[in-house]
């Protein structure tokens, strides 16, 4: 665990207590038990709004709290041990990022506002398939006047059900460029998905819808610059989030081998047990250093954070791999009951590991920014 | 903050002024200035450079000036690391009594020891060597059996230690003897004596690298003094513990580097196709390894500021000596594997040098999930201490 600061202690604390005692798994379990629309309740979104995690990324001056990606990371770490279900990953990770980094005034008044406040839901609409290749646009954004046409399809979109935007990625004349389009835009189209892991997920189409000049995010033409710094943050973000999970899914199964009998004895026992979860331990501490180093270059805005986001997330992704199949493992039959935890645990796992490139994604990027 | 920077101006300049040129060049295994009565340098600079820095007390920055220190904090001495990595300086001095036997002096030799061992170690004028492991007693190293006598005046030591690095170079020993047969953990006591006492013999281990930095070390009615004894009789297992932990801290920071980086290799040796290696399989198992290798230092790094936080981190020095000795290995393994045929050249011509190094690295490195509390044990450690799995 990084060295933190007073402020950055006593939100982490209060994250904790709210995760484990508003938000355990077991409302998680409901959610998906009563199959809630989008995945999670947006009176819960509002709560945490409240409690200033939406905006933590947003400056004071849009209604937020401006403390950056190490706090936020604190927050979803948190979030992340009890699969709370929420839009910090779509709309305070990545919409906010977005909307900082390449975001008009005008767009930054109305949208980032209304994040901080719990008020908006948006989210990044950039891939066309069923891989993370958001360099790969077909979406065509076509000139119409003072404004754009929009033709196109985006999938897997993070809480796509919900959202109140999308920024869009769309080939224009000589580039990508990013809009920010409204949901109940004439022409938008969604396919609501349900996921294996009840992560809200949405197909959007987009049918000659009409953009304003105003709700380009950035540069024409020059939108791969916001977007690529937009997901060094996602990854960076959701790596944090998955830090959680896999901390948590491992003390479950470690708890387990404390209690659980066999051949009289308990199964902690075991030397090939325990050196397996030695084994975890030790990639969980070296995934955690990426995690917190990736985070603290995202806020230092230190020349390598694109590198280290994708070492945070590829090492991340192989460490969440790995302990939720233990966590079935070492359970036994129990685990693969649905009744127990685990099956949720390596369901988000696999979810998570997919969104914004898997550990052979970021592999790539890391071994091509190292010049091999 | 200030007084840091003014101090960082001083080293540069004085380290600019005082590290020959030829101290600021790689340093290969024969290179390294081990100190000691029989001292060769592979060239007069080493020397040299010792000995400025011996003056400056900053071979060992942080211990007492008293001591041949220079008391700096550790502030200072990260500063004076820096600026030494800096100009790629060549260390001063190498030595066990710099990185194991001086930081447990400290802690537990009383204080005619401290003055008597702790500056000879500073000024790089005594080598020590480690008398741990014994034939009967690896893994289970609170199992040995070299045998300390009380003989009024002084001790009689009888036995035989293996894996005893440089025991053949090395001018005094650290080392673990026992001294009460009714209890394992609490019959052992740490005693130092000078190699050259009278039933003292060292012999070369040849290894599969075709090196011999191992020895074979008998004790045949060796007589050690009294005040050689260091902490209390039958008290020697809490300092070789605490011994242990500087020993696996210091191969965890050091690491097991050095030589030609593994990218390079595969630069050099496989190439380069449409700006990816031409070896894909290759490139992703090489990818995966500097992501661990980077994950490691992150942590190395980390752990040293949650030290300085005021955290506990004796638990990640078994993590970290674990991590280190399974990437140091891949790294090798990868190394001649890039070089294919080239990778596996013994001597002579027809090789390049850093490729012929790289082979025998490539053993060495076997030694490394061994050395130190083997990989398994490191795991026991972990997953019974820190973990609190049941016994």
């Amino acid at each position: 665990m990084a060295v933190l600061t007073e402020e950055q202690t006593m939100l982490r604390d209060a994250a904790r207590s709210w995760s484990q005692e508003s938000s355990p798994v077991t409302a998680f379990r409901k959610l998906r038990d009563e199959k809630v629309p989008g995945g999670f309740k947006r009176e819960t979104w509002k709560e945490i709004a409240d409690m200033g995690w939406a905006g933590i990324v947003v400056p004071e001056a849009f209604g937020g709290v401006g403390m950056g990606y190490q706090t936020l990371g604190l927050v979803l770490e948190e979030t992340g041990r009890t699969l709370t279900a929420s839009a910090l990953i779509s709309t305070a990770l990545c919409a906010a990022s977005a909307l900082v980094l390449g975001g008009t005034e005008q767009q930054k008044q109305t949208w980032l506002t209304k994040i901080a406040s719990g008020d908006a839901i948006g989210s990044l609409a950039i891939n066309e398939s069923h891989h993370h290749d958001p360099h790969t646009v077909q979406l065509e954004a076509k000139r119409d006047g003072e404004g754009w046409r929009l033709n196109g399809r985006k999938r897997f979109v993070l809480d796509g059900g919900m959202a109140d935007f999308f920024i869009v990625s769309a080939k224009t004349a000589s580039g990508i460029t990013l809009f920010l389009v409204m949901a109940n835009s004439a022409g938008v189209g969604k396919q609501v998905l349900s996921m294996a892991d009840s992560r809200g997920m949405a197909d959007i189409s987009f049918d000659n819808v009409k953009v304003a000049a105003a709700d380009v995010v950035g540069h024409i033409d020059k939108g791969l610059a916001v977007l690529d710094a937009t997901l060094d943050r996602a990854s960076a973000g959701i790596a944090a989030e998955m830090l959680g999970t896999a901390t948590q899914a491992f003390e479950i199964t470690l708890d387990y081998l404390k209690v659980r009998t066999q051949f009289g004895r308990l199964i902690g026992t075991f030397q090939a047990l325990q050196h397996r979860a030695g084994k975890m331990f030790v990639d969980l501490e070296l995934s955690r250093s990426c995690v917190e180093a990736a985070l603290s270059a995202i806020d230092e805005n230190a020349p390598n954070a694109s590198a280290l986001a994708s070492l945070a997330k590829a090492r991340m992704s192989d460490t969440i791999h790995l302990v939720t199949n233990e966590m079935v493992q070492m359970h036994g039959g129990i685990g693969m009951t649905d009744v127990h935890d685990a099956g949720l645990y390596i369901k988000r796992a696999r979810m998570a590991e997919a969104t914004f490139g898997g550990a052979g994604f970021h592999r790539d990027r890391y071994a091509k920014a190292m010049g091999y | 903050m200030t007084d840091l920077t003014t101090f960082r101006n001083e080293a540069r300049a004085w380290l600019e002024e005082n590290c020959p040129a030829s101290m600021r060049t790689p340093m290969t295994e024969a290179d390294r200035p081990w100190g000691g009565r029989n001292f060769k340098p592979s060239h007069p600079d080493v020397k040299v450079w010792m000995d400025r820095m011996v003056a400056k007390g900053w071979t060992v920055p942080t211990w007492p000036k008293e001591y041949g220190g220079a008391g700096l904090s550790s502030d200072e001495s990260r500063v004076l690391q820096q600026e030494m990595a800096r100009i790629n300086a060549r260390p001063p001095v190498v030595s066990f009594g710099i990185w194991m036997f001086g930081p447990v002096l400290m802690e537990y030799g009383n204080e005619e020891q401290k003055r008597r061992f702790l500056p000879q170690i500073a000024r790089g004028e005594i080598r020590w060597c480690q008398g741990y492991s014994e034939p009967g007693a690896g893994s289970d190293l609170a199992g040995l059996q070299t045998k300390c006598e009380d003989k009024g005046d002084h001790y009689l030591i009888n036995g035989q230690k293996v894996w005893t690095s440089y025991a053949d170079k090395a001018d005094w020993i650290f080392c673990l003897v026992r001294t009460d047969t009714s209890k394992k953990q609490g019959g052992i006591s740490f005693v130092v004596f000078d190699m050259q006492t009278a039933g003292v013999e060292a012999r070369p281990i040849k290894l599969i690298s075709g090196s011999s930095p191992f020895c074979e070390t008998f004790f045949t009615d060796v007589k050690v003094p009294k005040d050689q004894l260091i902490g209390q009789v039958n008290g020697g297992w809490e300092i070789a513990k605490r011994l242990l932990q500087y020993e696996r801290q210091n191969i965890s920071s050091g690491g097991f580097g050095g030589g030609t980086e593994v990218e390079d290799f595969a630069l050099r040796y496989v190439g380069l196709k449409d700006g990816k290696l031409a070896d894909a399989d290759f490139r992703t198992r090489l990818t995966i390894h500097k992501m661990e290798a980077h994950a490691f230092d992150l942590t190395v790094r980390r752990s040293q500021a949650e030290a300085k936080g005021g955290k506990d981190v004796g638990p990640t020095t078994s993590i970290i000596k674990y991590a280190v000795a399974k990437m140091n290995q891949e790294r090798r393994e990868l190394g001649i594997e890039a070089m294919g045929m080239a990778g596996l050249g013994w001597d002579g011509p027809g090789f390049e040098q850093d490729a012929l190094d790289e082979t025998r690295q490539w053993l060495r490195a076997k030694g490394n999930s061994i050395e130190g509390g083997t990989s398994e044990i490191n795991l026991n450690v972990l997953s019974k201490r820190v973990l609190n799995l049941p016994e």
